[in-house]
């Protein structure tokens, strides 16, 4: 059973052809997609940045409102590939049998897969590329570290679109999906050191984030960019990505090939 | 090559259920070969193990001489699928459609630009071409899926029902369109409910039900063997029953009429209309219908 999940599928170039279907769809309705990343960040930074910092005022020696920006970052990280890779790929899959009709080319559905998980983690990408500006216009994030967040806004995204896939394949309905929505992805926004420092919670609780919780190292290594603040942690929380990431690609893929392939 | 697609023995089982049991065919080159039977006689399954989206649970099957299970990668560069249940990008434009098609099968851009145009121009929606595909009728989506099916100039075509839901017009362009494909040497698979369809286009076909093959062989040769020269039909009255039996005329009842095979139909006839006292008498030619209705008891259409 572990071992069916974990095999390593062969997979070719041609899991770009279904990245750049995506991509060419993305480009297609770019006027919707490309204003949520601008405005998210308005959005946060005046609210929690100006509204709560002017009471929480610093946390260490740092601003809250520099605080708080690269968990935002991490938080759209997370939730565009999220998002795209649990409804989005699911309409596609079952509302559009877009893989039914890939699958019937020389693409095969793990590549179909393989496609859709590096899709999820472009779009992270993208929508960090668009956020980062905002934030430097604020003055809230460090030149020129913070341009590593781009490139690590992939490897990121790549992993919560994995999680997502995950999900995708064993969830029995459209609606089912808003579990792991509701009972995951929102509890990580809110305990992962995005909001307030993760010390603040019982020694337990922050083993316990960084060792479950993938949003957790996300913000950690983002924040570090934008701070310029660099820990050895964060090779921890590095590694700590790129394993979990590497598993759950397996698995995420082996499990959709599960449910597709009957 | 002799065969296009051998199947020998092929069953897929999901679960407990058996779709398809233990079923053989073989599809020789350049022939339109059909598969006809009602809803859930295993039509799509068997095209899915042939497309090679599904496994099979045992028997042989092979595909241009090769076994779908290991060699899905060849197999489905030279083939072209028109599934039957439309899966069109409706993000996409008729145009676009064909090209990012065109992509997963690996096609340059330049040749695939050049192959859309053609092939929007036989399917004649070079109209619409630039036109979101969710504002085609339902029988120009079929047709761009005929097209999408061609971007890789496929040597053999599966067909899973390509006009299902259309009006007679489109159903008679399409059917133009598979006549010219196959004397371009084409081989051609195709599912179906239609009778007409089927006595029309195929060449070879088998009759399928509850994941079996009834029989097999031209529409011609399976009327002439099954059925016989002519069918004389009469309404089904009490008398007109009562008299067939006392003749000891064999008849079957579809409906409200009864249905008496013969090679003779015009005796029959006059005889119904004599000594039966039958008021609608009717003799025509036996069809691929009187052949299923014949093997299965069931009327075909939906
Ligand atoms: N994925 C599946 N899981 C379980 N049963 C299935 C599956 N796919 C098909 N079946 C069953 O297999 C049988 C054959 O289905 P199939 O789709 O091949 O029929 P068909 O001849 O194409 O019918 P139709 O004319 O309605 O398209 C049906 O009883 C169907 O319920
Ligand atoms: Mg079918």
């Amino acid at each position: 059973m572990i071992r069916e999940l974990l095999t390593v599928p062969r997979l070719t170039g041609k899991a770009w052809t279904v990245w750049r279907r995506n991509l060419d769809v993305f480009l297609k309705t770019w006027r919707v997609n490309l204003v949520p990343p601008f405005i998210e960040p308005f959005l946060y930074l005046i609210a929690l940045g100006f509204g709560l910092g002017g009471f929480v005022g610093y946390i260490g020696d740092v601003p809250y409102i520099d605080f708080i920006a690269p968990a935002i970052v991490a938080v759209s990280i997370m939730n565009s590939a999220f998002f795209e890779c649990t409804y989005g790929s699911y309409v596609r899959m079952y509302y559009g049998k877009t893989f039914d009709a890939i699958i019937a080319t020389p693409v095969s559905i793990e590549e179909v897969i393989a496609g859709e998980l590096l899709w999820g983690a472009t779009r992270s990408m993208i929508y960090t590329s668009l956020m980062l500006p905002v934030l430097v216009l604020f003055g809230v994030v460090d030149l020129p570290s913070s341009l590593l967040l781009i490139p690590f806004a992939f490897l990121g995204g790549l992993l919560f679109a994995c999680i997502a896939m995950c999900f995708t394949a064993v969830t029995p309905s459209i609606d089912a999906l808003n579990y792991p929505s509701f009972l995951f992805i929102t509890p990580m926004l809110l305990f992962s050191g995005t909001f307030f420092p993760i010390t603040v919670l019982p020694p337990a609780l922050q083993v316990f984030a960084y060792a479950v919780l993938p949003l957790t190292n996300v913000v950690n290594i983002c924040r570090g960019l934008t701070l310029t603040m660099f820990s050895p942690f964060m090779l921890y929380n590095l590694a700590w990505i790129v394993i979990v990431t590497g598993a759950l690609f397996l698995i995420s893929v082996n499990l959709m090939k599960r449910r597709l392939v009957v | 090559m002799e065969t296009v697609i051998e199947a020998i023995d092929l069953v897929k089982q999901f679960g407990p259920f058996t779709a398809v049991d233990t079923i053989s065919f073989a599809v020789r080159p350049g022939e339109v070969f059909g598969f006809l039977g009602p809803n859930g006689a295993g039509k799509t399954t068997t095209m899915k193990m042939i497309q090679c989206a599904s496994p099979r649970t045992s028997g042989t099957l092979s595909v241009f001489g090769m076994d779908p299970g290991t060699h899905s990668h060849e197999i489905k560069a030279m083939i072209g699928v028109v599934p039957q249940e439309t899966n069109l990008d409706t993000e996409f434009s008729t145009f676009e459609n064909l090209m990012v098609y065109s992509r997963y099968f690996g096609i340059p851009k330049e040749v695939a630009e050049e192959r859309a145009e053609k092939l929007l121009d036989f399917v004649q929606l070079t109209e619409k071409r630039d036109i979101n595909i969710e504002k085609l009728s339902g029988g120009m989506k079929r047709r761009l899926i005929l097209a999408r099916a061609l971007v890789n100039q496929p040597k053999l075509l599966i067909l899973d029902e390509p006009t299902i839901g259309l009006d007679p017009q489109a159903r008679h362009l399409i059917w133009e369109k598979l006549k010219l494909l196959r004397s371009l040497g084409n081989t051609i698979v195709l599912t179906t409910h239609y009778l007409e369809e089927a006595e029309r286009l195929c060449d070879r076909l088998v009759i399928m039900n509850n994941g079996t093959i009834l029989v097999q062989g031209s529409p011609a040769a399976l009327v002439r063997d099954h059925v016989g020269g002519g069918i004389v039909e009469a309404e089904h009255s009490p008398g007109v029953v009562a008299c067939l039996l006392d003749m000891g005329i064999p008849y079957e009842v579809a409906g409200d009429r009864v249905q008496v095979v013969t090679d003779n139909p015009g005796a029959v006839a006059r005889e119904l209309l004599a000594k039966c006292d039958a008021k609608q008498v009717l003799t025509r030619a036996a069809t691929l219908e009187d052949v299923f209705l014949k093997l299965t008891g069931r009327v075909l259409r939906e």
